[in-house]
């Protein structure tokens, strides 16, 4: 195989308060023809940026101050704006993070197609449109024929991400960079994506640069992975010979992250009063219902998660619960006591005694006001203390989630790492002192030795403070890990529910299946096998739909 | 297509139904006058049979409500009823009142010509100017060039109307002996001699209005240059001509727009100023000295006319940003 | 004609130059991509620029060198030039200052501060001082009659002009020093501009934080009734209502100019409202508001302790630009003559009534200065506080740019 990409000594620098920061210190990178490599690493590691810099791009406020990036010879940081031109999007192709956001809204999709083919001189605009459909007819793209003579938001995400994948087909390039195409994506419209781009790539034999922060995504893509921690490399090798044999420390606690699993409690006498109990309960906003008749309990001292794709209604089922919004129908009680819908008409008590911690901890903390003030707000509100002896609760309570007080309290939210943040909202539910706690999403924020070491925590604190959590997530090796029981979400109903044991182990609910198995594992065989196992046509949103039809769900779509 | 033209009817009745409103609400601020109107016009020395006079005269002995409406249903006909300034005159001589040289229409028409005049010389010249300027800004933003507009535009936008006008009296009239620092237009004036009386209150307006407009542009261009789209038209190796004629002016076109629009209708406020300064016989001057005479009629139907105007440009923002929307132009 | 084609000559000297200046500096510099990949477009701009700074520096040396009467067309340039560059001096020694002197957190802020800014919080400054002692620096009082002294003395001090040293801006048509005058100006004009807009923000950001908080019918009506007022043109509005208030105030001058406050303040303060809700709705989805919200906390904890504290870096840009707006409408409304009512000294009907002498500018400079420096009084704060603000809208926004 002949040398394609060989980037050298790469230096780039962001500029940000008036001065110019490193963003990638010194990296070195090359690609054979045909290969694959997966570029991974957290948020903040600089993958992005490299991505742009092996297409010779810097983004407004970037600037590569050192080193060579080489595509078959031209050195791309040197050679004048034209001779760049005449490669982008001809011999280099890019494929964007939000296909929505970057096809432009005012042209039909294979007009955006049919653009760079044309202008490269490469084919004639009617055999470039033929062409268009053929790679969308490759990409199972539904009526590949008609398409693409839509406007972009007439798309579907999924469908979109495909069609940006074949504008970068369009001039059959020698390399594609894909920067995390499938992040914004559901796990079961992901899968479906993930195929297509695995398919399309192998058949045209393009070499590829896969940018994503999913180990598992990047085990099925990649021939080679390339681990980067803040802008230094940490680690190079095969995808099989990094998953089997990671050599560095970070790379093993990366890998190592999942195998978190606490064991699930026993089971509960049924005849225990749940702490929580949700009955019946339908909730609307405006006139389009979007809960149906969702009905599960919560005992003390257990976890349960809710589970099911965006939209599902896991996080309406929470708003109801809290009183954000009341249901049309049914009832929330506490330890068997029915509470108000609204929550404005509970009183103290009811409201200190369920609590939340939410997603994105960086819009849960005010960021005007010190930790400090943020944690002891409740514990004088609720409990009524004051001066010295709130100080001193407040100490307690930053002891309890593993943070220093004397060097916290008097902190601002932006001062504080992403897990610290999200320790703080732990810490501020707790000064309620509740029985119960709703958690929503709270890890899939976080990088993943991180979100590994919140759930630590949380079990930590359920067993300490016989505490019972709800637990709202989209990624079921959370559930694996924490739940003691399982409710799965679609379209705003309850699909199954069970202990997690049985959760886990056939038979299941169709959908249960599909969204199990469309979850990626560390396996690099592991699509191929899926896909051998299932069939191409039964993955994804095909799935889905097939479901509807044989009317396992009577709300469909 | 249906969706589109539903919201645009939608807009347009709720544009006739803000002007509905505004009309109220001069009329109703109006009638806040203590006393009346009569007393108003008279002043306290007055006798009462004057006054009486004045009274009837005007209607108004009738309740508000009707008067309300008989002015309304007037001005939707042209007749916006008659000047106090003539009417008080009129009574006074003892003359038949309501005659043609009193209404406040023959006093407005040529007036309101003339204003229009002025801020279409300003529009023609401004609204070409400040767009190139606001686009090569953007594109060349954090450059010296960009630097520089800044500090100017700024500083223009700052200076009160007044200012600029006097600034450019001094050297384009008073140092400079090139245009005339008054412009006294008279009805049947040749277009050449018309155009140069109006140049100097034009070029005062085009300042203010080319700063204000130049900046938006700038800033919606910018905005737009941000959007993933353009990096990936960038990155599909397109010229830069192409990237900016292609994918980023169809998108720009209504932001664009709707920055003419509005500041069309910031013209409306500025007229007012300029002409004063340059006693140029449009509406604001007339409306400044009505209002310092307190003739209430001409002041109401002035008002109702700025406010329609304004109303108006600002409706046509609205629905032209709708129209050059391709989500709402192409439904799913 | 001729004009026409000067211009004509000079624009097509500049493509040519600038064609020119990047292929010479591509040669020179063995194509370094700064000269390269420069389009002719923006090598034009380089020699138009340099044509006009050339020109500038003609000009000054024109102002500087010649003799009466011929200077006379160059005086105001001259002016204009030398004020720019006291001032450019001025704002560079007050950032230096400003970074050599202070906390930590005010050093690194002077230390990223434009100079433009730097200038804009010197006269920020400046105009404060000047209002708050107004009656100290001033040498006579506003209202005073001057006994002694004629009435009309030419501005600038030259007794062949009609002027009198003693009165180097001259006295107005009833025998009151101007310069005394302008100095109360920055009395009256700004420290009325600033009330008025305390107290629109007081109105208008309380009732958009309200809506915005509460949301439901309140907001409703609130928001419909501002649509409807936004929908008359401010200074239309304003002159409307002063017609009225004109009347109920009579012949009670000081009663004018507190109507004219309040009538201002009302208008002023739909734009406030329409902010301040915008910036309430924003923070109001936030997440921490749904806490306190959760927790039980009442109305009042969540606007003032919760809401405000993020609204405020917004907020204080809104109120330097919505201050310049004001101060303007003021300004206008004093010069059409509806405004601040006399004996009050203000700019704007100084220049009203000084607004003559501009014709004597080809023969008597000094002359005509006097109601220019009442008008670029007024925008001279004005820019200032726009280069402020457009810097903290600048930092605000961060690397966006």
């Amino acid at each position: 195989m002949s040398r394609l990409l060989t980037m050298k000594d790469v230096w780039i620098e962001g500029r940000s308060d008036e001065s110019w920061n490193p963003i990638i210190n010194g990296i070195d990178l090359h690609l054979d023809k045909g290969e694959v490599l997966g570029l991974i690493g957290e948020s903040g590691a600089g993958k992005s940026t490299m991505g742009l810099a092996a297409m010779g791009f810097c983004r407004d406020g970037v600037r590569i101050s050192k080193g060579s990036v080489e595509f078959e010879g031209i050195d791309l940081l040197k050679a004048s704006a034209a001779k760049k031109r005449a490669l982008l999007g001809k011999r280099i192709a890019y494929v964007a993070q939000s296909a929505a956001a970057s096809f432009n809204p005012a042209h039909r999709i294979i007009d955006q197609h049919t653009e760079g083919p044309v202008q490269h001189g490469v084919m004639s605009k009617s055999e470039s449109e033929r062409d268009a459909m053929e790679l969308y007819a490759k990409l199972r793209l539904p009526d590949p024929e008609q398409i693409g003579f839509r406007y972009p938001h007439q798309v579907s995400g999924g469908q979109l991400q495909r069609a940006m994948t074949a504008m970068a087909m369009s001039c059959r390039p020698d390399l594609i960079i894909f920067d995390e195409p499938t992040t914004a994506l559901d796990v079961t419209t992901q899968i479906e994506v993930l195929a297509s781009i695995r398919d399309i790539v192998e058949q045209f034999g393009t070499a590829a640069i896969y940018i994503t922060h999913d180990l598992a995504v990047v085990a099925q893509m990649a021939d080679r992975i390339k681990v980067l921690l803040k802008g230094d490399e940490v680690e190079t090798a095969d995808t099989r010979t990094m998953l089997s044999s990671p050599k560095e420390d970070y790379t093993k606690s990366l890998w190592a992250v999942r195998d978190f699993v606490r064991p699930a409690k026993p089971a509960v006498h049924t005849s225990a009063t749940p702490v929580v109990s949700v009955q019946g309960v339908t909730a609307a906003y405006g006139k389009v219902d979007v809960l149906n008749e969702v009905s599960f309990d919560i005992h003390e001292g257990r976890t349960v998660a809710v589970v099911g794709e965006s939209g599902s209604g896991k996080s309406t089922t929470a708003r109801c619960i809290t009183g954000l919004l009341p249901p049309r129908q049914g009832v929330i009680e506490f330890d068997g006591v029915a509470l108000p819908a609204d929550y404005r008409k509970r009183n103290k008590a009811q409201l200190r005694q369920a609590q939340m911690i939410y997603q994105m901890a960086d819009t849960a903390l005010n960021p005007r006001k010190t930790i400090g003030e943020i944690i002891g707000r409740p514990v004088e509100f609720y409990m009524g203390l004051k001066g010295r002896e709130k100080r001193r609760r407040v100490e307690e309570l930053l002891d309890e989630i593993e943070l220093p007080a004397d060097q916290y309290i008097d902190r601002l939210p932006s001062e504080l790492s992403g897990g610290q943040k999200q320790r703080i909202g732990i810490a501020r539910a707790l000064a309620a002192e509740p029985k119960f706690i709703i958690c929503d999403e709270v890890t899939s924020a976080l990088d993943q030795l991180v979100a590994e070491g919140i759930l630590k925590l949380l079990a930590r604190l359920q067993d300490e403070l016989h505490l019972s959590y709800m637990f709202i997530t989209h990624d079921l090796a959370t559930v694996k890990s924490i739940a003691d029981e399982v409710v799965v979400m679609k379209d705003g109903e309850v699909v199954e529910q069970g202990p997690k044991a049985q959760m886990f182990q056939p038979p299941h609910h169709p959908y249960t299946d599909l969204l199990l198995s469309s979850v990626p594992e560390m396996d690099p065989d592991w699509l191929s096998t899926l896909l051998a196992e299932r069939g191409i046509d039964n993955i994804g949103d095909a799935a889905v739909n097939k479901m509807s039809y044989n009317g396992t769900q009577s709300k469909g779509c | 297509m249906s969706t589109v033209l539903k919201i645009i009817l939608q807009r347009l009745a709720l544009g006739v139904l803000t002007l509905f409103v505004v009309s109220i609400l001069i009329f109703a601020a109006v009638n806040m006058l203590p006393g009346d109107f009569a007393q108003a016009i008279l002043g306290q020395g007055a006798t009462p049979d004057a006054v009486e006079a004045i009274r009837r005269d005007l209607g108004l002995d009738q309740p508000p409500v009707a008067r309300y409406f008989q002015w309304l249903a007037g001005a939707l006909q042209g007749d916006l009823g008659n000047s106090f300034a003539q009417a008080n005159f009129a009574s006074f001589v003892g003359a038949d009142s309501g005659g043609n040289t009193a209404s406040v229409a023959t006093q407005i028409a040529p007036r309101f010509w003339n204003t229009m005049f002025l801020a279409g010389v300003t529009a023609l010249i401004a609204v070409p100017f400040s767009v190139v300027l606001g686009i090569l800004a953007a594109l060349y933003r954090n450059s010296v060039f960009d630097k520089f507009t800044n500090i100017f535009t700024l500083s223009s936008i700052s200076s009160p109307e007044f200012f600029l006008a006097y600034i450019l009296i001094l050297f384009l009239a008073v140092l400079n002996p090139w245009l005339p620092s008054l412009s006294n237009i008279y009805q049947g004036m040749g277009f050449g001699e018309r155009l140069e009386k109006t140049l100097l209150p034009a070029l005062t307006l085009t300042l203010v209005v080319t700063a204000h407009m130049m900046r938006m542009t700038r800033a919606a261009i910018i905005n737009l240059l941000a959007s993933p789209y353009i990096e990936m038209a960038r990155l599909k190796g397109l010229s830069p001509m192409r990237v900016i004629v292609r994918h980023a002016l169809p998108n720009a076109l209504a932001p664009i727009i709707n920055v003419i629009a509005l500041n069309l209708a910031y013209l409306i406020t500025g007229v007012v100023v300029v002409e004063v300064v340059f006693v140029y016989p449009g509406i604001g001057q007339l409306f400044v000295d009505s209002v310092k005479i307190r003739d209430i009629p001409v002041v109401q139907a002035c008002c109702l006319i700025f406010a329609g105007a304004y109303i108006l440009l600002n409706l046509t923002a609205d629905i032209m940003s709708i129209i050059s929307n391709p989500r709402l132009r192409h439904p799913k | 004609m001729s004009f026409w084609l000067e211009i004509m000559g000079v624009l097509l000297g500049c493509l040519a130059a600038g064609w020119l200046f990047q292929f010479a500096g591509e040669k020179i510099t063995h194509g370094k991509p700064f000269f390269r990949d420069m389009p002719l477009s923006i090598a034009f701009g380089y020699a138009l620029g340099a044509v006009v700074l050339v020109w500038i520096v003609w000009s000054y040396y024109l102002a500087r060198t010649l003799e009466a009467p011929e200077v006379n067309k160059y005086f105001f340039f001259r002016r204009a030039i030398d004020a720019f560059i006291l001032f450019a001096i001025a704002a560079w020694l007050f950032r230096l200052l400003g970074r050599s002197v202070g906390t930590q957190g005010t050093k690194k802020l002077f230390r990223q501060m434009p100079l433009t800014a730097s200038f804009g919080l010197l006269t920020i400054l400046i105009y404060a001082l000047l209002a708050i002692f107004a009656g100290v620096l001033a040498p006579y009082g506003q209202e005073q009659i001057i006994q002694g002294a004629a009435a009309n003395i030419a501005p600038g001090g030259d007794p062949a002009m009609g002027g009198n040293p003693a009165y180097p801006l001259g006295t107005d048509q009833i025998g009151r020093d101007i310069l005394s005058r302008l100095i109360y100006g920055a009395q009256n004009t700004v420290g009325i501009a600033f009330a008025t807009t305390c107290l629109a923000f007081v109105l208008g950001g309380t009732l958009g934080f309200l809506a915005a908080t509460l949301g439901g019918w309140l907001d409703q009506v609130l928001s419909r009734g501002v649509d409807v007022l936004m929908a008359i043109p401010s200074l239309i509005f304003a002159l409307l209502l002063m017609t009225i208030a004109s009347a109920w105030a009579g012949s009670e001058k000081g009663l004018l100019t507190f109507y004219m406050v309040v009538i201002i303040a009302v208008i002023d303060s739909t734009r406030v409202f329409r902010l301040a809700r915008a910036v309430g709705a924003n923070i109001v989805v936030m997440d921490y508001i749904e806490a306190a919200k959760l927790r039980g906390e009442g109305l009042f904890y969540l606007i003032f302790k919760e809401i405000l504290p993020n609204a405020i870096s917004p907020l204080l840009a809104e109120f330097g630009l919505r201050f310049c707006f004001v101060f303007l409408t003021i300004a206008s409304l004093s010069f059409l003559g509806v405004g601040i009512q006399p004996p009050l000294a203000d700019w704007g009907t100084m220049v009203r009534d000084l607004a003559q002498f501009i014709n004597f500018a080809a023969f008597a400079p000094q002359v005509a200065s006097a109601p220019l420096l009442a008008a670029g009084a007024i925008a001279l704060l004005t820019v200032a506080v726009n280069f402020v603000v457009d810097w903290m809208l600048h930092r605000s926004s961060g690397l966006k740019e």
